[in-house]
């Protein structure tokens, strides 16, 4: 789960990282007396889950408290790739003099935390760690131990961080690591850490994410979910349980296993075709969750095809024929062509049982192809 | 000789009274395997599926000689089940849950370096050496006996590889899916060199996915190390970046590291054969075989 900035600000502010001073507003009007509050040149940011929001015109910078209200009425209700904009944070402008980064991830390769700090703040920190990995000072933290005062320091003195702010730098990166072991998160990062002319340090931005399997002992923050889909469908197949992603293309896809259903993405790929969706239906398919991913993937406009493709272990492909004709009931008439491919533990019982309002295929290429077909490529 | 499980495997299965736990133990008894006693805590004395549940796993290791696990318990408590096959010195720990927080994740990993058991999962499907034994959820009607080690991060994808490969005559020696979560026990790499050292393997298939650089270390791993043919696969090529394909694990991040691309050119560059398609797998190992 990721927090919206003003919400990561918070919390970082709370722990004691200082932060400009601010206001989150959902109104034009608000923005304007949040500007004349907090006085000076300010900046309105989109609060949405979008990464680059500054090149997508997503942050302006308003001089008075008009400027504000003008910036916050073009922000607030733009589509922002994708996301609908409903809040923008109206926040005091830094005057700064150097720009840091400072984070603390999970390395899944290394499984544990990994503490880091760079001097080239300011920037897209995977390209700096791609094209100059040696800007970033980095330690990989025992959970053992945690992140010891020394290794903090190593890490700050490492990025040749100044002396005067050294310390400072040092206080953020173990309080963002204490955040990070205490919150479940999977990042914490500031990125600008802006390094002030008194040589003081504030958070001008903030990243928090929280592992989603962990928010059953994080209520606090899980409180805090404000997760804009991209559309209804998303939002839909979420509240049905299904693991879905929508795509540009026209052949719906449905299966289980996200490996096997990514494979048949890829396969669609492969055949000339275009995947409109991915979507996992999980272990059991009766006829109800059948049903639901039906009627999900037939909705989306672009679909000319779907292909139900479930290879049946411990669920058994007749049971799973038994939900996909109990759901077609639900159908006066198919909106496209549906192919299925029933695989695994009694599959010649499964494709027997399925209703002729459906075509069935039993490899999986083959019923790839067909699919293609459906949806007017050439299957090659 | 088999990898991992096999006629010796004496199995505890941890959360053996939940319903999953019961129901894959039975499967489990019908596969062959081995299953001595279950753990459930307060339930200790009970009986289920003729094997006697303690409230430890330390008692049914003394009791019972034990040397595997199968954890079968709620996310919320299977990092802590995983920790108690640790302590108990049980050789190998299968952890079936999906879910697991991946900070007791991080712990785990942390203790793994202190014991000398080998953990195969979270988030998997278990690991089954056919004819003999399997601990996990896998259909074991369609696995066959032959010389082909498959590793996997994927269930029912492992499950279409080795129906397309019966299809084609070609058994498995032991199949291992090391689970779809960001941080499991045994990589690709533990499992390629279990495969490279058991001589009833005669080809490696390694099934990767998008997300991480676990495939990326074990091509550079292979390279440098493995004198058997390896056949790769890498599922998630039309995956669009920052989208979690339902596996935690599995997400190409902004700057596209953890492509499906990358991986395939690494396994290349080790001298892999790396097929497109499931079927193309299978030819592949037909071919070598």
């Amino acid at each position: 789960m990721r927090l919206h900035e003003y919400q990561a600000k918070q919390v970082f502010a709370d722990a004691g990282i200082p932060t400009p001073s601010s206001e989150v507003v959902e109104t034009a009007d608000a923005a304007r007396e949040a500007a004349e509050r907090i006085g000076g040149t300010v900046a309105v940011k989109a609060q949405v889950h979008v990464g680059g929001r500054g090149k997508a015109g997503g942050i302006e910078l308003a001089d008075d408290a008009d400027e504000a209200h003008e910036a916050a009425e073009g922000i607030l209700g733009m589509d922002l790739k994708g996301k609908h904009v409903e809040k923008v944070l109206v926040e005091e402008a830094v005057d700064f003099v150097d720009e840091l980064y400072v984070g603390v991830t999970t390395d899944r390769g290394e499984g544990r935390a990994v503490a880091m700090v760079s001097s080239e703040g300011g920037v897209n920190i995977e390209e700096v760690a791609e094209e100059n990995p040696d800007a970033i000072a980095r330690t990989h933290v025992d959970p053992a131990y945690d992140l010891r005062p020394f290794e903090a320091r190593e890490v700050v003195y490492g990025a040749n961080v100044d002396r005067e702010t050294a310390r400072d730098v040092t206080g953020v990166l173990s309080t963002l690591y204490e955040l990070w072991d205490e919150r479940d998160a999977d990042d914490a990062e500031i990125n600008p850490l802006m390094v002030t002319e008194d040589g003081g340090v504030v958070a001008a931005d903030a990243v928090f994410n929280i592992d989603d399997s962990a928010l059953y002992r994080q209520e606090e923050l899980a409180e805090m979910e404000d997760e804009a889909f991209e559309d209804d469908f998303e939002a839909r197949a979420s509240d049905a349980g299904f693991d879905y992603v929508r795509l540009d293309g026209n052949v719906g896809i449905i299966g289980n296993g996200a490996g096997l259903v990514m494979t048949t993405l890829d396969l669609v790929d492969h055949f000339g075709g275009s995947p409109a969706n991915f979507l996992d239906i999980g272990g059991g398919a009766d006829a109800e969750r059948v049903q639901a991913a039906l009627e999900l993937v037939f909705e989306y406009e672009n679909v000319d095809s779907v292909l139900f493709n479930v290879f049946g272990g411990i669920t058994r492909c007749d049971e799973v024929a038994q939900g996909i004709n109990d759901a077609l009931e639900a159908f006066d008439e198919l909106p496209e062509p549906l192919v299925v491919r029933l695989t695994g533990t009694n599959e010649e019982e499964g494709r027997e049982l399925l209703t002729d309002r459906v075509e069935t295929a039993e490899g999986l290429e083959e019923a790839v192809k067909r699919t293609v077909e459906l949806s007017g490529g050439d299957g090659e | 000789m088999s990898v991992l499980v096999g006629d010796e495997t004496r199995l505890v299965v941890q959360g053996i009274t939940g319903s999953e736990g019961k129901f894959h133990a039975e499967r489990m008894q019908e596969y062959g395997t081995n299953v001595v006693a279950g753990v459930t805590p307060g339930r200790g004395g009970d009986e289920v599926l003729g094997v006697p549940v303690y409230d430890t796993v330390k008692e049914a290791v003394r009791e019972e000689d034990a040397n595997a696990s199968a954890v079968f318990v709620p996310p919320a408590f299977a990092g802590d089940a995983v920790m108690e096959s640790l302590d108990a010195d049980i050789e190998l720990c299968v952890a079936i849950t999906e879910g697991i927080p991946t900070h007791d994740m991080v712990r785990v990993n942390r203790r793994l370096d202190e014991v000398d058991t080998r953990l195969v999962g979270p988030n998997c499907p278990g690991v089954i050496t056919p004819g003999e034994a399997k601990i996990g959820i896998m259909p074991g009607n369609i696995f066959d006996s032959g010389n082909v080690g498959l590793v996997s991060r994927s269930g029912t994808l492992t499950y279409q590889l080795v129906d397309s490969l019966g299809r084609r005559g070609v058994g498995q020696s032991t199949v291992i899916g090391i689970g779809g979560d960001p941080i499991i026990g045994t990589s690709f790499i533990d499992s390629v060199r279990a495969f490279e050292n058991d001589e009833d393997t005669d080809v490696i298939a390694l099934v990767g996915e998008i997300g991480g650089s676990d495939e990326e270390r074990a091509a550079e791993w292979i390279d440098e190390n493995v004198t058997k043919p390896v056949v790769g696969f890498i599922a998630g090529r039309t995956a669009p970046p920052g989208k979690r394909m339902g596996h935690a694990g599995a997400i190409v991040s902004g700057s596209g590291t953890g492509t499906a691309e990358s991986k395939m050119e690494a396994l290349r560059d080790a001298g892999v054969r790396v097929a497109e398609t499931p079927a193309g797998v299978a030819d592949e190992i037909d071919d070598l075989l």
